[in-house]
């Protein structure tokens, strides 16, 4: 038998619409992250730029009051959970199981139930706008300016439901990957022979496992004070917003770690790479990321030196917060390690890399600035912490995931970005960033409070801000160099070869884009950059080309349409607590439709056949 | 141990090779980098996660139990002979369901049946105690709004309730599964998942029966 049975079926279906929809595999489920996910970049972007052309003269009025908070809420909660978490999705899905030699990860219909509920959420939370009702009160809903006595339409309800609906989305994938990784590696890669991307994903997903359930729970009691009135976070009722912060905290905090680790992992598979020498301090690395992991649970109040908890908290806290710059210092000193005595390559991925090691470090100094707590007070809630965590997201995690783009592009679509275009993009991001951002400290420094509507002349902050809306217009542009690029690479469709770069890691041994199985001969390793090791041994720079095999006689799941059932059902239920007050019964028919949906779909889904739909072979 | 690389290309490996993997995922399940079943290991993780949910919800529990300005406080309505009975017998349901699943294993269907009956019996005995309990504190005067020890009290116990009813769901379709005689000692694990779980509920009342019911009276 020359073709497969299952390849022609596979072929077949390709591109049809239907296909996209009940896809169980794990490279389409990345490609639908990152398509969506970007798409929420957009979004967010253009809410930057209307609050940047608000902010760039004094006493404007191009948008209302009202408007504006909805713009800065909405950009940061959609910058945070609809665009770097998802975008790091992307890289999980389509390329951990390529790293540690897997056929899929260990649940594929859980995989797309994560993506539908991640992307329905973030629909939801953009449709508020259309009711114009976009969330108003800041990312971290600050009780009691969420309550419903402060906040009484619907936005923060689309807040709180929404974050509850992508929650649900972060958790599963944590099961997720948290067991493929530890289950599903190849034959002989041990914990430490994984690639350092594996091991930040890994840890980001226990962090994600340890505080999503803190925020679960301070949107349940949110959504029971908005909802049924009671006062957990009401002073009048006896209740106490600090519990609030709190567990905002300690689930925002980590929420950092999970935003900057996997980062971290990208750029420590690229630098290797384009220094044609090993990652310096692998161990260290591994285990100054747990440390990181570990301290950013210890860590949380240091967004609330200025609440008022007292000089013992106080001085806890900023000593916890010192200490994290230990593990992170000696990630800085081994990734210019591995650089150190290198063959240095310069093409774009590595000048994104190099890109984020200066701006994170610029980042990082700031946040050390920011433990010490007498002077926390000058520096929260001015400008000052907008340059700072923009410096850590933008300059931090954004620059990773843009060098993970452009590393993993040839391997995710069989094209080649264009080099020309990419390293324009890249000196026009980082001095659009720049721009942007740097002004802010200098603004925070005199004072200008963040998340304020407008500003009158005469106090100094005319020229920062329209130096950081012009920047903020450079950066938009060079984000549309970058999608230029896409439809050049989209449109002169050249293939790529398996292996561009000369990688170290399992992905180029198979074709780019890669079989629908992965690995036709599931792969055996015996050391850290097994690709290097057998490259050394074969005494080449790149391995052959490897053949498309039928795939004959290899097992995958079939595709299934009930995780997409369950995430629908998941969204009609958590709807139908939004119109709930319209009826009498707490639970309206909307919720109990929404629980039948969900409850049918996983019945369904539990009895599905995990091959029912696949090719018989 | 490890095989040493090939020194060949990967996709050019011996077919000895690829009919060892054929036979391997079509035979013996797939492989698995640590000794445990991938979906159990799924299950731990998620049993760690719910681990925070509850402890957040019992630190809020424990922030609130003395805020009770107006209507009942702990002292004036828990009832803890009634709670002590509900708390023994989801105790029980645990060694229950480990006989239960004791039966999967050795492929003892009348044991297996018997015992899981008895666990699912024991779940909806706890979930009938909850109800009752409710209902009666409302009538001393606890709605779900009254204070606040009242919204911390229903909203911890009421999410452990809803935990002990999508348990008990679950042991019931593996009871269904089982008598038709679709739960044989290869296919155990499918109980043992739901019984992981079960043991965790049982686990999380364990620890809010002496932190909500009897501090609350000592104090």
């Amino acid at each position: 038998m020359a073709t497969s049975v299952l390849e022609q079926t596979h072929v077949a279906k390709r591109g049809t619409l239907a296909s996209w929809l009940t896809t169980v595999d794990h490279k389409k489920i990345g490609i639908l992250y990152g398509a969506s996910a970007f798409l929420f970049f957009l979004i967010g972007g253009i809410e930057a730029l209307i609050i940047r052309t608000q902010l760039a003269r004094p006493d404007a009025t191009l948008v209302s009051p009202e408007f504006y908070n909805q713009l800065f809420t909405m950009h940061g909660t959609t910058m945070i959970f609809l665009g770097v978490m998802p975008l790091s999705a992307m890289f999980f899905n389509f390329f951990i199981p390529l790293l540690i030699g897997a056929r899929d990860v260990a649940f594929p219909r859980l995989n797309a139930m994560s993506l539908w509920v991640f992307i329905l959420g973030g629909l939801f939370m953009n449709f508020s706008f259309l009711m114009n009702a976009a969330p108003n009160g800041g990312w971290f809903g600050y009780a009691p300016l969420s309550s419903r006595q402060y906040s009484p339409g619907l936005n923060m309800d689309f807040w709180v439901i929404g974050l509850q609906i992508l929650g649900i989305a972060s958790l599963a994938a944590g099961v997720n990957f948290f067991t493929t990784i530890l289950n599903m590696r190849a034959r002989g890669m041990t914990l430490m022979r994984m690639p350092m991307f594996v091991w930040t994903t890994l840890i980001t997903q226990i962090l994600v496992l340890l505080s999503f359930p803190v925020i679960t729970v301070a949107l349940i009691l949110l959504m029971v004070d908005r909802t049924f009135g009671a006062s957990f976070f009401s002073v009048g009722g006896g209740g106490d917003p600090m519990l609030w912060q709190h567990l905002f905290w300690v689930f925002g905090h980590p929420e950092v770690y999970i935003l900057i680790l996997p980062a971290f992992g990208i750029i420590s598979e690229i630098l290797p790479v384009f220094s044609r020498k090993p990652l310096f301090g692998y161990s260290a690395m591994v285990f100054s990321s747990a440390f990181i992991a570990f301290l950013g649970f210890g860590v949380w109040s240091h967004h609330m030196f200025s609440t008022g908890m007292g000089p013992l908290a106080d001085t806890f806290f900023s000593l916890a917060t010192m200490l994290i710059a230990i593990p992170t210092g000696v990630k800085i000193f081994n990734w210019i390690g591995t650089l150190w005595g290198g063959s240095l390559q310069f093409k774009t991925p590595m000048l994104f890399a190099l890109g984020f090691i200066a701006m994170f470090i610029t980042g990082g100094l700031s946040g050390v600035m920011h433990s010490v707590a007498p002077a926390d007070l000058q520096q929260t809630d001015t400008y000052f912490v907008v340059a700072h965590f923009h410096y850590v997201l933008f300059g931090g995690s954004i620059f990773a995931l843009t060098a993970g783009a452009y590393y993993w592009w040839p391997k995710m679509f069989g094209t080649m970005l264009n080099e020309t275009i990419g390293k324009w993009h890249f000196w026009l991001m980082l001095a659009g960033f720049n721009l942007t951002f740097f002004p802010m400290h200098f603004a925070g420094l005199l004072g200008m409070p963040r998340r304020i509507y407008t500003y009158p002349a005469g106090l100094g902050f005319e020229l920062f801000n329209m130096m950081a809306t012009v920047g903020a217009f450079l950066l938009a542009f060079s984000i549309l160099v970058f999608m230029y690029n896409m439809w050049v690479t989209v449109r002169r469709n050249v293939p790529a070869p398996a292996d561009p770069w000369g990688g170290a890691t399992l992905e180029w041994t198979i074709p780019s884009p890669p079989q629908e199985w992965n690995f036709t001969v599931e792969p055996v390793v015996a050391e850290r950059d097994p690709v290097w090791a057998m490259k050394r041994a074969a005494g080449v720079r790149t391995l052959p080309e490897p053949t498309l095999d039928s795939g004959k006689g290899i097992h995958l799941p079939g595709p299934s349409w009930w995780p997409l059932v369950v995430a629908v059902g998941i969204l009609v239920f958590f709807i139908g607590f939004m119109v709930k007050h319209s009826y009498a019964f707490p639970f309206g028919p909307i919720t109990i439709v929404g629980f039948l949906l969900t409850a049918v779909g996983i019945f369904k889904w539990a009895y599905e056949a995990p091959d029912a739909n696949a090719p018989k072979h | 141990m490890p095989t040493p690389p090939s020194t060949e290309d990967v996709s050019t490996m011996s077919s000895a090779t690829l009919a060892h993997d054929e036979t391997h995922d079509a035979h013996e399940g797939h492989h698995t980098s640590f000794p445990i079943d991938n979906r159990k290991l799924a299950i731990w993780s998620f049993i760690g996660s719910e681990c925070l949910f509850f402890a957040t919800l019992i630190s809020t529990f424990l922030i609130y139990k003395d805020s009770h300005p107006k209507g009942p406080g702990p002292k004036d309505i828990f009832e803890v002979p009634l709670v002590t009975g509900g708390t023994a017998v989801l105790l029980f349901s645990s060694f229950f369901v480990v006989m239960a699943l004791n039966g999967a294993q050795e492929g003892n269907r009348k044991k297996m049946l018997g015992w899981l009956a008895a666990t699912i019996g024991c779940g909806l005995f706890f979930m009938g105690m909850q109800v009752y309990e409710f209902s009666h504190f409302y009538h001393e005067g606890l709605g779900y709004t009254t204070n606040l020890f009242g919204t911390s009290f229903y909203t911890l116990t009421g999410f452990h309730g809803t935990h002990v009813a999508i348990g008990t769901l679950w042991l019931i379709t593996v009871f269904k599964d089982a008598v038709k005689g679709n739960l044989p000692p290869a296919k155990a694990l499918n109980l043992e998942l739901a019984a992981l779980y079960w043991h965790f509920v049982d686990v999380v009342w364990i620890i809010i029966f002496p932190v909500v019911y009897l501090m609350s009276l000592r104090s």
